[in-house]
């Protein structure tokens, strides 16, 4: 996808060459015949620029409708629309992380306290709660939403000013720590009420001469058009950034941070850059969860969804966007559908809400030994999870002295020039066969 | 902001009971992490396995409910460790075969060893939520055999307004104990010098004829061991267990282990004696609910301005 920008400037990429690059294996595999008149679709679907997003509203958008119609196999009625919102914020916080984690690659555990702010960024600024409740202001919702992404951003900002200096995996427990304390802290302090939390946020409403609209009073459906434009949002952002000078600093830093500061990337902005776009994401994503649910309590944010939010991203694919897409649906309809498949609560004796953590836990470890990509891997990063980070020592060291059941094919050397350069690699692989 | 002085020995007495606990655990995490330099994320989880494996065997298996005394007492006290050590360590070995191995045969990344290990975490620590099997814990808390009588008819005497029990009394002598048995193990014996051998530098060890397989497989065995120790005493010292009594314990283990040094076991002990003191300290100014915050911010400020931990990074200490 990286250099996706600059080709296509120059010339127009067909699809032959687009699956080469991308789906080296299936590219093998289809004969001209099929890729020849898909090539006509695929250059008019390039060709269409930002409309393919408005393309991809409107589909989004048929959703509610399919599943009022009994169209859409599952989750239908009043359950699947609650779904279909759960779906839809969860692929903010999964776009967010993915680009802290899977193109910055700093492991943050501790995301979901920045989707907690911005829930209660705007409880507090909105006319929520009793007349005993602390507001700092009481505006419109539609004027809280800056404020929600901006104090996400500056938690991002203060956290990882002093932290991303340091070691990777000190990280990973310094943010899990960052999580509990703002956690604690809305569970402690009497200005967010406590463990009892914050009721009767209000809903936005549309108020225009010719139109009015309060959100959620006639239908669920309303919530999932305010998501889609953040959603579509995001990605357009994320994107962008990932083919700019900013994704490739974000690709040289989680490659190697060392020869990345060497060559002069700035690396502690760009982390604290990449920290602070998924915070503003998740900012987003808790306005709209305040708003649509109008009460947030300290334990709607666990530190279980964190890790929730992360396992998504890891199954999904990392640094890839419509991997993160992939695992948030994945995340929060497969319970769901399994639910309605089985009919009851349980699966072999298993709760499904609590066994699908213990679920997803099998799959991390699953997907990091034989997948470490995630399912819908980025091209640019499909090799390097497999890589012997050079810099990082002991754990390369002591692997490949193991003369035993070592199942890497070849000799250093082929995994030296497989890590180096993926394409490369795809090239050499081909010729031989 | 009001200080209440009549605290101070209560919270320096909790302090160093809590803080032996924090210690014990902390063992593990910077034993994993002096060999292979990797935070090993699911030790919480291990720790569990120590207070489940106890909870089960004596209390449901062996029916072992009320108070005992004399030598029956001592035995007992002995098999609960012994069991619980023995159970955590092999859920240590079996994590390192699942989790971390295949990755090592594979020159994974750092990333994907911190990822596997937090699946390995939920995975172990939502199995416990769940009832269908004898030893599962299931959602609420459970009662743990108390074979030591904690109240008024028990041992104890006061201290600084503090009532010291028989369980409290035991947690902060086996931490000591474990701790002695642990610096003697890592700096007298061979398995020792070669745990020391492989943190240092890893490539002369394995010329030197240290097999890395064995000894890392070691290292977590003896670091789960004494977070079994720690899961078994937790539940003695509080009576009861649920299935997520891992977590809380398991952050505050690491910024213990952070805070000494991590990689370096005095350092862990230190730092584990430390927090406790300091998280507990903070009571007599603060209100209790602020204790775990209190100790969570410990963590970033320790890394930013003292990140090697006060006694360094040096396993042999």
């Amino acid at each position: 996808m990286a250099s996706s920008g600059t080709a296509a400037k120059t010339k127009r990429e067909d699809l032959r060459a687009y699956l080469d690059r991308n789906f080296p294996r299936l590219s093998e595999n289809l004969p001209d015949a099929a890729v020849g008149p898909m090539n006509v679709a695929f250059q008019g679907w390039r060709r269409m620029g930002y409309f393919r997003y408005l393309i991809a509203a409107a589909l989004m958008a048929t959703i509610p409708w399919l599943m009022d119609n009994d169209i859409l196999p599952l989750l239908q009625g009043g359950y699947g629309i609650n779904v279909l919102f759960t779906t839809g914020y969860w692929i903010l916080l999964t776009l967010g992380l993915s680009v802290v984690v899977g193109m910055a690659g700093l492991l943050d555990l501790g995301y979901v306290a920045f989707f907690m702010l911005g829930a209660y960024t705007t409880a507090l600024m909105t006319d929520s709660g009793g007349p005993d409740q602390w507001h700092l202001v009481t505006w419109s919702p539609w004027v809280v939403l800056p404020f929600a992404v901006i104090v996400a951003m500056a938690a991002g900002f203060i956290l990882g000013v002093p932290t991303l200096r340091l070691r990777g995996d000190y990280l990973a427990i310094v943010t899990l720590g960052f999580h509990e304390i703002v956690r604690q802290s809305a569970n402690n302090l009497t200005i967010t009420n406590g463990s009892r939390g914050i009721a009767q946020i209000p809903s936005p409403v549309i108020d225009l001469p010719f139109w009015k609209l309060e959100f959620g009073l006639d239908a669920e459906y309303h919530w999932w058009f305010l998501l889609i434009p953040s959603i579509l949002l995001a990605v357009i952002m994320i994107r962008h950034l990932d083919d700019s000078r900013v994704g490739r600093y974000w690709a040289a830093i989680r490659e190697d941070e060392v020869a990345a500061a060497a060559m002069g990337v700035p690396v502690t902005k760009m982390k604290v850059l990449a920290f602070v776009i998924g915070a503003s994401v998740s900012g987003v994503a808790g306005w709209i969860y305040a708003i649509k649910f109008g009460y947030i309590a300290p334990n709607s944010f666990p530190l279980l969804l964190s890790i929730l939010v992360l396992c998504a991203v890891v199954i999904g694919g990392l640094g890839s966007i419509a991997g993160a897409v992939l695992g948030a649906i994945l995340v929060t309809t497969l319970p769901e559908i399994v639910r309605e498949l089985s009919g009851s609560e349980e699966v072999f004796g298993f709760d499904i809400e609590a066994g699908r953590i213990a679920v997803f836990g099998v799959l991390l470890i699953i997907v990091m030994i034989y997948r470490p990509g995630g399912l819908l891997a980025a091209q640019r990063r499909r090799t390097e999870l497999q890589e012997a980070g050079a810099a990082d020592g002991v754990v390369t060291i002591l692997a490949a002295d193991d003369t035993g059941a070592s199942d890497t094919e070849g000799d250093p050397s082929d995994q030296q020039v497989k890590t180096r350069d993926a394409d490369l690699w795809d090239v050499q692989k081909k010729g031989d066969e | 902001m009001d200080c209440n002085p009549g605290l101070i020995g209560p919270a320096l007495i909790t302090g160093l009971i809590l803080g032996s606990l924090y210690a014990l655990i902390a063992l593990g995490y910077t034993m994993v992490y002096g060999v292979l330099k990797l935070i090993n994320f699911a030790h919480d989880a291990v720790f569990a396995f120590g207070a489940v494996s106890t909870w089960y065997i004596l209390g449901q298996v062996f029916g072992l409910v009320g108070p005992q005394s004399g030598l029956t007492l001592v035995i007992v006290l002995l098999a609960f460790l012994m069991i619980g050590g023995l159970a955590s360590g092999g859920v240590a070995v079996g994590l390192e075969r699942v989790a971390y191995r295949p990755l090592r045969k594979r020159h994974a990344a750092r990333l994907s060893y911190l990822i596997s290990a937090i699946g390995a975490s939920f995975f172990a620590t939502y199995m416990l939520q769940q009832d269908f099997l004898p030893f599962m814990l299931g959602p609420g808390p459970r009662q743990y055999p108390n074979v030591i009588e904690a109240g008024a008819a028990g041992f104890s005497f006061s201290l600084m307004n503090v009532r010291v029990t028989g369980p409290r009394l035991l947690v902060v002598v086996a931490a000591f104990v474990c701790f002695f048995i642990l610096d003697r193990l890592i700096n007298k014996t061979s398995t020792g010098r070669s745990i020391r051998a492989l943190s240092e530098d890893p490539v002369a060890a394995q010329l030197m004829g240290v097999n890395v397989d064995r000894v890392i497989v070691t290292t977590f065995f003896v670091g789960g061991f004494f977070g079994g120790v720690a899961g078994a005493l937790y539940g003695t010292l509080f009576g009861s267990i649920a299935w997520n009594l891992g977590f809380i314990p398991g952050i505050k283990a690491f910024t213990a282990a952070v805070l000494g040094g991590i990689g370096n076991i005095r350092g862990a002990m230190l730092g584990g004696l430390l927090l406790g003191l300091i998280e507990n300290g903070s009571t007599i100014c603060i209100g209790p609910e602020w204790k775990n915050v209190i100790a969570f911010t410990m963590l970033p400020l320790v890394l930013i301005f003292r990140p090697t931990g006060i006694m360094g990074e040096r396993i042999g200490g």
